[in-house]
């Protein structure tokens, strides 16, 4: 009968497969009194000599299948082995207590494999296991019973475990191993680790699996939910069969497009950047294949705490960033504070209306030390990476002079005190009012680069609060208003030889891509996890063929016809 | 006797792989060979104490080495820290 079972997904991807149930054999005895411990003390050191010389072998055959690195674990257990401090006490025991081999080294592996089971850290808490694994090999021997050797399978099977020990899971072969599924261990144990360093799917922590299940049951596993399915019906084979097909073929594409150009089928070149809120973002945006970082969110780094950051602490961050990114670019936004945004050593008045009241660079200008201070650390940094600056919330060219010109004082300040800055930084604004987009002729003049914010700019142009439920339906990213004004910024833009970047969340959307792509936008910056399957869109799409399509696009009358048009020509 | 501290710098602390190459190292020594950390001392010489006492990123730990071979016996644990990446 069909069951399914859920545990913890500790490795990616999907297998059907009958069971194979891998047991350890009873390793139970008796504490017995001894008269001659000289002879017992010989019989323990002969177990552990064997032991050794079994875990060489498993240690070689580990480093061949996976990889020094990965068996580097069973030189580690070879030295439990040869631990003076866990020998040491078993032969005292034995002499001392007159007990048998068993006995002693039971307790002083049980000693140890307290110590580590009490840790509050994951990965010592598992080291248990460790000792647990090399323990039941010396009984093993010790008491004259064989142990399991998983090696000899040599049918396509799911092993099933009440747990999988280091020196079981390198005796695999992953050519027959299709996957594991344990009752016990965490994402941290050594049959997850193992399971993604072979790509196998694995399902760990599955409560009551060896009651349940008995051999050469036919098994789903699904190391992507973390759930097994037993006896399936063919409806669910079926279904699963092709999640898998599925699965492969996304992993296979997705991976070869990371370090591949972003670039359309008849060869037009777009940049393809991650937006990030902290340092730590990105080593995720580099995995995924981002570019560059076409908007560093620098609030964050003044939220959580309750001072202002300091001008060294912020250099140290944005160091960090620039470092990481090398000669990819890294556009910071200045402090977009205020309206939803508070601090809580920060006092601002409430607004009747936050979204359109005192924030970003109105606050930065109304604040300037805080702005200097920002201007300074960014300037000092820009010297570790390849930095950009951009202002938020332009509504005005004032606006955009007057931040320039406290970034060119800032500039002189840097030079007269003989500190190093990197003097070519482009600086740019978002573009996210709509009095800026009408006005992009001419700011384009001033500025270097235009970073269209879409989440703001379709708020402010329709006038509608998208978190408001009664009116979200106004928030249309596709209406031809949005779209016509995206079209002026990015025209405006490349009249001056300037570029043109999108980071709001429009810049990732499945059919806003090939509309942006058509208008000649130059970056598309979005959340890493979408990078690389923008990328696999715009190597189908052709840059020519989209740009066909702009006029018409722009001359449909309501969001729902631009999304019905785009539709049918990305099925095409 | 000689003596020294160390700060350790890996960011997952005294983990499998540098504990395992620390006792190999020492191992083929005859001076006996303490590592104490949190006032608790253990056999350098044991990878199971090395790593029952747990130390994070950051502790520092006195090594200490008695015996004909001391001298040699601590360089080579400098090295060996070093060369594992675990202190600097």
């Amino acid at each position: 009968m069909t069951a399914e079972l859920y545990g913890i997904a500790a490795s990616d991807g999907i297998a059907i497969a009958k069971t194979y149930r891998l047991e350890s054999p009873s390793l139970e005895f008796d504490k017995k009194s001894i008269d001659d411990p000289a002879l017992e003390i010989e019989r323990f050191h002969t177990a552990i000599a064997v032991s050794s010389e079994e875990l060489e072998l498993i240690k070689d055959q580990a480093e061949m299948q996976i990889g020094p690195k990965e068996a580097a674990i069973f030189g580690a257990h070879l030295m439990v082995l040869s631990d003076p401090e866990l020998i040491g006490p078993i032969t005292e025991k034995i002499e001392n207590d007159l007990v048998n081999a068993e006995f002693a080294l039971h307790e002083v592996s049980d000693m140890f494999m307290n110590i580590f089971a009490s840790m509050d850290n994951d990965y010592m808490k598992e080291r248990a296991a460790d000792i647990k694994d090399v323990r039941n090999r010396v009984l093993a021997h010790l008491l004259g019973v064989k142990f399991p050797n998983p090696g000899l399978i040599s049918e396509k099977v799911i092993l099933l475990a009440d747990d999988l020990t280091p020196s079981d899971t390198v005796q695999f072969n992953p050519e027959f191993i299709q996957g594991f599924v344990t009752e016990i261990g965490g994402r941290t144990s050594h049959s997850a680790i193992l399971a993604r360093t072979l790509e196998i799917p694995a399902v760990v922590g599955v409560k009551k699996l060896m009651a349940s299940l008995s051999d050469e049951t036919m098994l789903i596993i699904d190391g992507i939910e973390g759930k097994i399915i037993a006896d399936p019906t063919e409806e669910q084979i079926e279904l699963y069969k092709k999640r898998k097909i599925d699965f492969e073929d996304r992993k296979t594409a997705l991976a070869a497009l990371k370090d591949a150009p972003s670039v359309s089928a008849d060869g037009f070149k777009v940049e393809l950047a991650a937006n990030i809120g902290s340092p730590k973002d990105v080593k995720s945006a580099l995995e995924n294949g981002a570019e560059a970082i076409g908007l560093f969110r620098t609030e964050f780094l003044y939220m959580g705490r309750d001072s202002f950051p300091t001008e060294e602490q912020q250099f140290e961050m944005y160091s960090e960033v620039l470092k990481a990114m090398g000669d990819k670019p890294t556009v910071a936004r200045t402090l977009d504070i205020g309206g939803d945004k508070e601090l809580s050593y920060l006092d601002l008045p409430k607004e009747l209306n936050p979204f359109l009241g005192l924030r970003a660079i109105r606050l930065c200008l109304e604040m300037p030390d805080l702005f200097r201070t920002q201007l300074r650390a960014l300037l000092r940094s820009s010297v570790h990476g390849n930095l950009k600056i951009m202002f938020p919330m332009i509504a005005t060219l004032d606006e955009f002079r007057q931040a320039k010109q406290l970034f060119l004082e800032e500039q002189e300040k840097l030079a007269t005190e003989n500190i190093p800055f990197n003097n070519n930084i482009e600086v740019g604004i978002m573009v996210e009012i709509p009095s800026t987009a009408v006005m992009a002729d001419l700011f384009a003049k001033e500025v270097d680069f235009f970073s269209i914010g879409t989440n703001d700019l379709i708020q402010y142009t329709m006038a509608a609060d998208r978190m408001n439920e009664n009116v979200s339906h106004l928030y249309q990213p596709f209406n031809p208003a949005i779209l016509r004004m995206v079209k002026m910024v990015i025209d405006a833009a490349h009249k001056e030889g300037k570029w043109a970047g999108m980071c709001g969340e429009m810049a990732g959307e499945e059919l806003a891509v090939p509309i942006l792509l058509g208008l000649g936008l130059d970056e598309f910056s979005m959340s890493a996890s979408s990078i690389l399957k923008t990328r696999s869109m715009i190597s189908s799409l052709s840059k020519a063929e989209m740009e066909k399509h702009t006029d018409s696009i722009l001359a449909l009358a309501t969001a729902e016809d631009v999304k019905n048009y785009v539709s049918q020509l990305v099925d095409k | 006797m000689t003596e020294k501290q160390f700060t350790i710098t890996d960011e997952a602390g005294m983990h499998a792989r540098p504990a395992s190459a620390l006792v190999g190292t020492v191992s083929k020594f005859k001076s006996d060979i303490q590592l104490e950390y949190k006032g608790k001392k253990v056999n350098l010489k044991s990878i199971l104490g090395v790593m029952s006492l747990g130390i994070s990123s950051g502790s520092v730990v006195t090594i200490s080495a008695d015996g004909e071979d001391e001298d040699e016996a601590m360089a080579k644990i400098e090295e060996a820290m070093k060369a594992e990446g675990i202190s600097n």
